[in-house]
């Protein structure tokens, strides 16, 4: 077990290494920010002197060294366009990323949870198949055109809700939270639902195709034989069962979660990284990039080790121990 | 002693197809005493699995009893609903399937799947229904049951599995068992020990045993009475000893030809020529008649002569007699 760990942390570091890379050359070829930042009127002098400043004047390796050695301490550097620290700037801006990303997650999983199970357990009745339909809806829809469609809806027509950013935040110091006031949460709800609807259909969908699967095999009809209820049935051995395979596709789309707020944030300008992020591009604002993708890849192979540890939690046979019957 | 624990009476399942109505069990009857092995056998597509789980009302859709009855002690339950027929199995009435290594929830360890089944159906707490699992594992032979209650189902072997499967039919005490090819999936030396587990429990416990299997081995080796099925129907019904030495449906006549260990291995296997008909082309007259060599134009003309319960031995307008048959 703690071999398993140790091997599955050190292959998540050869991921990071390799997307750092990936992301920190990307970026040397995308386009030279020194032109950006010296605008019409600059001098060679000026422009040797700031690439010097920016070492971007060294070779390509050593950058990427550095780069890696500053980014293990959290440092990013200064953002080309704000000539602030980087990571000054992101922790601004994660909380109300991770908020969004916290809130719309919960959603689509508990109600991918739910719905895959009635869906699955009334299979044939009028309401799932209501559902199913709403759900391939629900699948492809692009997100900006929900976002856009629930805006015209609540915050155009009935006025109930708000249409962009954050609402009233309170600061705690290190974090900023819009759970503590009441137009903090009203701004939440329309772009979480934007964000969590095509994840919750695809939980929703999943679980259903799972649950269909297991309620099909030996053991469910063995528990009916032993004059177990349904409700047993269907929650307490189809349920734990069918979680084991949607634990690790449910963990890949919560980190996507975080990927695809990007769009989110754009349609409601909801001020997070993807917005932040977004900006950057515009502006050829390479450590911003590079730091956000270096975090976004992070946070995926965080839950990555994550989803595997819970399978190991879940499923007993997995875990090895001393005690097997041998066959 | 009372009446048997199980009667079966001209049970009909039937399934609805596109193309015209399937009758998998057609008017089979049947009973079964306290402490009593029925063997049911026959070729797989005879319908002995159909007949089980339509006694345990476990027929799967569109699978339904059409005609006839089943009585547990007496009462009526073919026409009980979903929580009524809930209440009965595992309480009641229990079922045993083929492969132990699916029966069994992977995630659940042995134990909670033995409370659970034991707290649905008995009055007792938490501690006694733990305790009550030990002895159920216990008495089906696992080793060190104390220890292995905590197990998951892969921590043991196939036959030990199926001993846990059998651990789990009987623990809240039901009259009747239902062992769907109990065996088939198992080594051949482990048969012989789940069989004959079986034959203690029913002796015992005084269980009503209905054993489904197509290995006459294993018949021979368990049951007291044997029930013969082909296309759905009972060909031939006995006591064991006569049915396997002494056969007098042809089919069973057939059978017992090719089964090795039935035979007694002093014969050449002979194999019954064809094939069972499939159940949308069953011939008129007796079923069996396009395979027999002692069928004649009235076994293709009539229906083959119902089967009585108490007397009659097989459903054939010319059964086998007994001296032409036994071998020197
Ligand atoms: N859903 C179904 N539709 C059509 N035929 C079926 C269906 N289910 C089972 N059967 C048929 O019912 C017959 C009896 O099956 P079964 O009881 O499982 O046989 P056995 O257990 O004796 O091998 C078989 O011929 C099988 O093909
Ligand atoms: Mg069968």
């Amino acid at each position: 077990m703690l071999a398993y760990i140790i091997r599955r942390v050190a292959q998540s570091v050869l991921v990071l290494l390799i997307t750092g890379f990936v992301a920190f050359s990307m970026f040397s070829y995308v386009g030279d920010p020194v032109e950006n930042m010296l605008g019409q009127e600059r001098t060679q002098a000026d422009v040797d002197r700031l690439r010097e400043q920016l070492g971007l004047d060294q070779p390509f390796v050593v950058q990427y060294a550095k780069f890696l050695g500053q980014a293990v301490q959290g440092n990013f550097g200064l953002s080309y366009r704000q000539g602030r620290p980087v990571s000054d700037i992101l922790s601004e801006r994660l909380p109300a990323t991770l908020e969004l990303a916290a809130v719309s997650g919960l959603m689509a999983l508990a109600g991918g949870i739910g719905l895959g199970i009635f869906t699955a357990i009334r299979r044939r009745g009028v309401g799932a198949n209501v559902i199913m339909t709403l759900s391939l809806v629900g699948v492809s829809l692009p997100t900006f055109l929900i976002g856009i469609l629930l805006i015209y809806v609540f915050a155009v027509q009935l006025g109930w809700l708000p249409s962009f950013g954050r609402g009233e935040v309170t600061d705690l110091g290190w974090w900023t939270t819009g759970f503590l006031t009441v137009s903090g949460l009203k701004a939440l709800v329309l772009p979480a639902i934007t964000l969590g609807l095509y994840q919750m259909t695809l939980i929703m969908r999943l679980v259903r195709t799972e649950m269909l699967e297991v309620l099909r095999m030996d053991y469910i009809r063995f528990a009916r034989a032993r004059g177990l209820r349904e409700r047993a049935i269907n929650f307490r051995h189809a349920l734990k069962n069918t979680l084991v395979p949607v634990i690790t596709i449910t963990g890949l789309q919560l980190g996507s979660i975080i990927a695809f707020a990007i769009i989110t944030e754009t349609v409601f300008q909801w001020p997070g990284v993807g917005l932040l992020f977004i900006n950057a591009i515009q502006f050829v604002d390479i450590p911003v990039m590079a730091a956000y993708l270096m975090m976004i890849s992070v946070m995926f192979v965080a839950i990555n080790l994550v989803v595997d540890l819970l399978y190991f939690a879940i499923d007993p046979r997995l875990r090895v121990d001393g005690r097997s019957g041998g066959h | 002693m009372t009446g048997p624990v199980l009667s079966v009476r001209d049970l009909v399942v039937e399934i609805p197809t596109r193309r015209g109505v399937l009758r998998p069990v057609d008017r089979v009857s049947y009973d079964i005493a306290a402490g009593e092995i029925l063997g049911v056998v026959g070729e797989s597509g005879a319908g002995k699995s159909m007949t089980g789980n339509a006694v345990i009302g476990l027929l799967d859709r569109p699978a339904r009893i059409t005609a006839g009855e089943i009585l547990l002690t007496g009462e009526p339950i073919h026409g009980l609903n979903g929580e009524a027929l809930r209440r009965l199995r595992g309480r009641r009435m229990g079922m045993i399937f083929q492969d132990p290594l699916t029966s069994l929830n992977p995630l659940l360890t042995v134990g909670d799947q033995l409370t659970e089944t034991i707290l649905e159906h008995l009055p007792v707490s938490a501690a006694e229904a733990r305790k009550r699992a030990i002895a159920a594992l216990e008495e089906v032979g696992i080793p060190a049951a104390r220890q292995r209650i905590g197990s998951y189902p892969h921590e043991f072997s196939g036959g030990m599995r199926q001993r846990v499967v059998i651990a789990l039919a009987l623990c809240a005490e039901p009259e009747l068992i239902v062992a769907d090819e109990p065996t088939t999936a198992l080594d051949v030396s482990v048969q012989a020990q789940i069989i004959a587990l079986l034959k203690r429990l029913c002796r015992e416990r005084g269980v009503a045993v209905m054993l489904v299997t197509h290995d006459m081995g294993v018949i021979a080796e368990a049951a007291d009475r044997v029930a013969v099925m082909y296309a759905g129907r009972l060909a031939e019904l006995g006591p064991v000893r006569e049915v396997v030495g002494n056969a007098r449906h042809p089919y069973t006549a057939g059978l017992m030809a090719s089964t090795p260990s039935a035979s007694g291995g002093h014969r050449r296997l002979r194999q019954i020529p064809g094939a069972m008909p499939r159940l949308d082309a069953v011939p008129d007259g007796c079923p069996f008649h396009p395979r027999c060599e002692r069928a004649e134009a009235r076994c293709r003309q009539a229906p083959e002569p119902m089967l009585q319960t108490c007397d009659g031995r097989a459903a054939c307008w010319f059964p086998v007699v007994a001296d032409e048959e036994v071998p020197a």
